[in-house]
């Protein structure tokens, strides 16, 4: 009995994994076949990059206000807060802007696709949509993928900017240290293998964080209650999925360009 | 298998039927939803599928333009095999036959307008033109003054008459309905059918009409529309319009397939129990 319900888990799990990759695949590709759907394109924009811009604002301030708090603190015991800067600026830039980004904006665009796309299904829109020749993953799903992964990287940018501001007004009206010394320090030490690791990792997020969000949309059954089961899915593999990416593309981009 | 996605030219000759199910079989997860299904629609002709609710009515309808896929047997929608076909080879296909679903299926962030011009807006077809048939399919099914409505703001008798029209604009070469009159009052309910008698008897398109309700079914039947009097009157007694036949289901299993002559006189338990 524990044999065969294991078997199941494990089946369900693996046949999961390839209708993701199929699916994945399939909504990629489209992009290099017509029609392409760019009105749909620029809405998604809007709704993922415009709507997401407070938030991320927020949450890149807070951090950088954050980082500069703590790290301060530390650095103090070591004579060191002079390079506050520039550790705020390697952190956000490095690995809090792009993880941070995609998670606040996995929260809030993830959960609206799933949920978008699963109310669709439930109605049975996207049976019309098909009914009437037209191809849901083409028009529904291409364009939130690329408009994810092309607004996730400029609301990373824009985090990056929030979170180094904020810990530079957290340095100079909280901590008291000398504003210019905290935003040299924070330039000077920034090489471009760092900036290339902050902006690399975006494009795979966004890609997350769509793909999963259309996924699970696209796969709702069991009416109002599957459109919630589909919508906490694809939130959290989401989210976990960004994280456990993220290790391995560090891992990789730390072998392509090594810390001096 | 051989298959040209592009052709759009019917492929139906005027002999060969618009749709044929040879021993269709298909389930989910569990014991058989439709078993061994063989029938055909052919041209001209109106198939109503008779069953009571959860015997696999509207997954047969959902098998016949190919938005499921059976398990074995095959399908063949316009002359061509379409249960192995792949699903951007079915688009061009699926284009040709109009649907109603169940509860219309309108796509509420969409006016009517767009709704009903749906595949003609991806079409790129121009805005006078996408217009002018869009008036003229809500003429057909009475709904002028709904065009720049949102689907939230109508009743449910006149959003199934929306998803007739968005069924109706390109002239489709089969009709599909799943259950058109499911959950309206009697009123509404008989003007949809009128709709439905209308489309049979002025453009004499194929149709598989889905449903539970007898007295729908009767009507579709013994009701013909007429042109002059511009309204669906009843036919003579003792006749019935003879391109209207029936199907029935039981338990996933076609149990009847022949008129209603037939129908009201067959001997099989099921269907005289269904009947009573």
């Amino acid at each position: 009995m524990a044999i065969k319900t294991l078997e199941k888990t494990a089946k369900e799990i693996v046949l999961n994994i390839q209708d993701y990759s199929l699916f994945a695949y399939r909504a990629v590709m489209n992009l290099f076949r017509p029609p392409v759907y760019w009105p749909e394109f620029l809405v998604q924009a809007d709704i993922i990059g415009v709507g997401s811009l407070s938030i991320v604002v927020l949450s890149g301030i807070s951090t950088g206000g954050v980082l500069a708090l703590q790290s301060a603190a530390t650095l103090s015991a070591f004579g060191a807060t002079a390079i506050t800067g520039q550790f705020v600026s390697m952190t956000m830039i490095r690995e809090l802007g792009p993880v941070l980004t995609g998670v606040m904006v996995s929260g809030r665009n993830a959960s609206s696709m799933a949920s978008e796309l699963g109310s669709m299904v439930v109605t049975e829109q996207i049976d019309a949509m098909r009914a009437l020749g037209v191809d849901p993953v083409r028009k529904l799903v291409t364009p939130r993928i690329f408009a994810c992964i092309t607004m996730l990287f400029f609301l990373t940018i824009v985090a990056d900017a929030c979170g180094i501001l904020g810990g530079g007004a957290v340095t100079v009206f909280m901590n008291h240290q000398d504003g210019p010394q905290y935003f040299s320090m924070a330039w000077e030490h920034l090489r471009y293998p760092d900036i290339i690791q902050g902006l690399v990792k975006p494009l795979f997020f966004g890609y997350i964080i769509a793909s999963i969000g259309c996924f699970h949309g696209m796969r709702t059954s069991g009416g109002t209650q599957g459109v919630g089961r589909s919508t906490i899915q694809a939130v959290v593999w989401a989210s976990v999925s960004i994280i456990f990416v993220d290790f391995f593309i560090t891992q990789i981009l730390l072998f392509l360009f090594p810390p001096l | 298998m051989s298959i040209d996605p592009t052709q759009t030219a019917p492929a139906a000759a005027d002999d060969q039927p618009v749709v044929a199910f040879s021993n269709v079989t298909l389930a989910f997860d569990g014991p058989p939803v439709l078993e061994n299904i063989s029938f055909t629609v052919a041209p001209g002709e109106t198939r109503i599928l008779l069953g009571p609710a959860g015997v696999g009515k509207s997954v047969l309808l959902k098998l016949t333009n190919g938005l499921l896929r059976p398990d074995e047997g095959s399908i063949k929608l316009f002359g061509k095999e379409i249960s192995r076909m792949p699903e951007e080879w079915l688009f061009p296909l699926r284009a040709r036959a109009g649907i109603v679903f169940q509860e219309g299926a309108l796509f509420d962030s969409l006016t009517v307008r767009d709704n009903v011009a749906y595949q003609l807006i991806q079409e790129r077809v121009p805005d006078d033109v996408i217009d002018r048939r869009v008036r003229k399919a809500l003429e057909f099914v009475e709904l002028q003054d709904t065009f720049s409505l949102y689907p939230a703001s109508l009743s449910g008798g006149m959003r199934r008459r929306v998803a007739i029209a968005r069924a109706f604009i390109r002239q489709p070469e089969l009709l599909l309905y799943d259950s058109p009159t499911g959950g309206l009052d009697p009123v509404t309910s008989t003007t949809i059918i009128e709709l439905i008698v209308k489309e049979r008897d002025v453009h004499h398109t194929p149709s598989i009409l889905v449903t539970h309700r007898l007295q729908d079914a009767f009507m579709l039947c013994t009701h013909h529309f007429d042109a002059e009097l511009g309204r669906m009157v009843t036919l003579p007694e003792g006749q019935t319009d003879p391109t209207t036949t029936f199907l029935m289901l039981e338990e996933g299993r076609l149990i009847f397939d022949g008129s209603l002559h037939d129908l009201v006189h067959s001997e099989n338990p099921f269907v005289r129990e269904f009947l009573e």
